[in-house]
């Protein structure tokens, strides 16, 4: 900018050069850059989506809505329903969520506000680790550890509840199951809860802190009453980021879910995802229907992150009323 | 500015063509794929072709092939007429198919109180996997293990959860033995199984059948054979109670290889046979009928011919059982039809 200013309109190139010159100086290749990046993820998703809706085409034709809402699954007979996949993407993904997000919050509210910054520091690394470890290495260590260990914890408390135990708990447990599946993912999603949250809860204003203690709240009620609601919106974020790992995830969760296409109440038994059935059935998918089907799941898993996207982006604007603004 | 264009495409053309006439691209099933490895590296080392093998299923086998992606597809189950009409109608020629090894499948089972190996009838197998054959001590088990005490505890089945190869050789056993599975449940790479858990991959269900007491599944013979697992013997069409070995499987093949067909496309599950074991197959390599590239053709049909020679010996020391003599004498013949 300094320059355009010493140098007088006379000295400058004529007609095109002078307008090259504008374009290469700055403000319109920027925009031109951005705008073409931000075009080109839309441009990347329409595809993707327009990939889907062509390729699913013949099992969008024999079963129409019923492929959501049937649970048949045979590849013999060429019978495809996605509900049992469906809902144990669904189960598993919220589960994870209910397990991780008050542990995520409460972990990223201890570094970001009570831990001293030099081991606030260390532990965020070490998270961020724990977010990079592939996820295969994470469903082994689910098959290898965490289905044995809660092969030994479950029984107790299933007996715990007697003859009668509640609807979720019931039935034989064999180790894989929804339960083991919700465990691994809320470990898989916690990391990035709790990243995300400590950097917007740091980002909230000293001033806010030190008004709240100013007029005499205590160090927890200006965490709890001023902080968090302040960065409630990033917290969200962070929680939606999860949400969007665990409803994609399939290696770890298709090692511990137990495959099997059935809708069950109960946490203890086993259940399918949608991208599990994708990634274990389409190598040998033959035919023309079965693969059809397999990426109409695909395409079914991509409306299913978009409502539930949509579902919590209205949940911030009916929570985040007025304080947040 | 063009002509260098042209001369730097020429070279390209001329560097890929090198590399092609030394390099063969192939891909499908896993189960073959210790012996395959094994064959592609000793048979590069002596001859400088170079085999790329991509495991990754049957299935994956007959699609790149049908498509014409690869140079050769690798299959656990021979094409159905269907497949080879498609084939014929998509690449305007047929497909040969090639017997490689041969390969079982193993009921293995989780019983801390049996020792020995548990007999199985037909009878139980296909019970247990329709899910009518619930606990351990039902009369059908009891009855062939006499002097066995067998638990009376629920009967866990566990099942490949991905389409494979070695499913389908259990399910083309339990159509062959029971009208009642092939009507309700029928042959196929993924199944709607009527019970069970689903494990992923050989070792998914290995290790669920290890930590799951009472638990039952099948697995490929070379992962029970090297994991040393509990596993069970099954009683064959001579009804004797047969364990799973390469002596056993190899018997198996003995029976089919008098009645081969031409196009080698023979299920061997439930053969006829002294000691032969009911839960083997073949697994095949499929090539196209016409190959253009002559430095490809040459490469592909000698790499055959020293697969059904030299390559048959490496075989049994990763526990897969090598061909039958006639089966070897008859496919030698059916290279010359790779025109």
């Amino acid at each position: 900018m300094a320059s355009a200013v010493t140098i007088p309109p006379t000295a400058r190139p004529k007609g095109r050069a002078s307008f090259l010159s504008r374009v290469f100086s700055g403000d319109s290749m920027a925009q031109a850059l951005a705008l073409s990046c931000a075009t080109l993820i839309l441009v990347i998703t329409a595809l993707l989506v327009g990939e889907l809706w062509v390729h699913s085409a013949l099992a969008r034709e024999k079963f129409g809505l019923r492929f959501l809402i049937t649970s048949v699954w045979n590849p013999v007979t060429g019978e495809f329903g996605a509900l049992p996949f469906i809902y144990g993407t669904v189960v598993t993904s919220v589960l994870a969520l209910l397990l991780a997000v008050p542990f995520g919050v409460g972990a990223a509210i201890f570094l970001a506000e009570l831990a001293p910054p030099k081991l606030s520091d260390a532990m965020t690394f070490l998270i961020e680790l724990l977010a990079a470890v592939p996820s295969v290495i994470i469903g082994l260590i689910g098959i290898l550890v965490l289905v044995p260990m809660l092969l030994i914890v479950v029984p107790p408390i299933k007996d715990a509840f007697g003859d009668h135990p509640p609807f979720f708990f019931s039935g034989p447990f064999y180790g894989p199951s929804l339960l083991a599946a919700g465990f691994v993912l809320a470990v898989m999603i916690a990391p990035f809860i709790i990243s995300v949250s400590r950097e917007v809860l740091l980002a909230v204003p000293r001033d806010m802190r030190e008004a709240a203690l100013a007029l005499g709240a205590t160090r927890w009620e200006t965490t709890w009453q001023v902080v968090v609601p302040f960065a409630r919106r990033g917290v969200l974020g962070s929680v939606f980021l999860a949400l969007a790992r665990a409803l994609g995830e399939t290696m770890a969760v298709t090692m511990v879910v137990g495959n099997t296409p059935k809708i069950a109440t109960s946490l203890l038994s086993q259940g399918y995802s949608m991208a599990s059935v994708i990634a274990n059935e389409f190598s040998e998918a033959i035919g023309n229907l079965y693969p059809s089907a397999l990426i109409e799941v695909g395409l079914a898993l991509f409306g299913l992150t978009i409502v539930l996207n949509a579902l919590a982006r209205l949940l911030i604007v009916a929570t985040s009323g007025q304080e947040a603004k | 500015m063009k002509q260098l264009r042209n001369v730097l495409a020429g070279l390209g053309m001329v560097v890929l063509g090198a590399f092609a006439q030394n390099l063969i691209n192939g891909g499908g099933a896993t189960f073959p794929y210790p012996v395959y490895s094994k064959w592609f590296n000793e048979y590069g080392k002596k001859t400088g072709v170079m085999i790329n093998y991509q495991s990754k299923g049957s299935g994956f086998g007959v699609q790149q092939i049908t498509a014409g992606t690869v140079d050769f597809g690798a299959s656990d189950y021979a094409l159905t007429d269907m497949q080879l009409k498609d084939f014929r109608d998509k690449r305007g020629m047929a497909v040969l198919e090639f017997p490689t090894v041969l390969g079982a499948d193993v009921p293995a089972y989780n019983l801390k109180s049996v020792t020995a190996p548990l007999n199985f009838t037909p009878e139980a197998l296909a019970g247990i996997f329709l899910g009518k054959i619930t606990k351990w001590n039902d009369p059908e088990l009891t009855k062939a293990n006499p002097g066995v005490n067998l638990p009376k505890t629920d009967i866990v089945v566990v099942h490949r959860a991905e389409g494979s190869g070695t499913t389908f050789i259990w399910v083309d056993y339990l159509s062959k033995i029971s009208k009642e599975w092939e009507t309700k449940v029928g042959r196929g790479a993924s199944v709607a199984w009527p019970v069970g858990l689903g494990g992923q991959g050989n070792e998914g269900v290995a290790g669920q059948i290890k930590q799951t007491p009472n638990s039952i599944g099948y697995v490929e013979l070379t992962y029970v054979l090297q994991n040393k697992m509990q596993m069970g013997k099954v009683k064959n069409l001579n009804g004797e109670f047969v364990e799973a070995s390469l002596a056993s499987v190899t018997a198996a093949a003995a029976g089919a290889a008098k009645t081969m067909p031409d196009d080698f496309r023979v299920s061997i599950t439930n053969a006829p046979g002294k000691g032969a074991y009911p839960i083997s197959s073949f697994t095949w390599l499929l090539v196209p009928e016409k190959i253009s590239d002559p430095g490809k053709k040459k490469a592909i049909t000698d790499f055959l011919n020293w697969m059904l020679k030299d390559g048959q010996t490496m075989t049994s020391a990763l526990s897969y059982a090598p061909l039958p003599k006639e089966v070897v004498a008859k496919e030698q013949k059916a290279i010359a039809r790779i025109k």
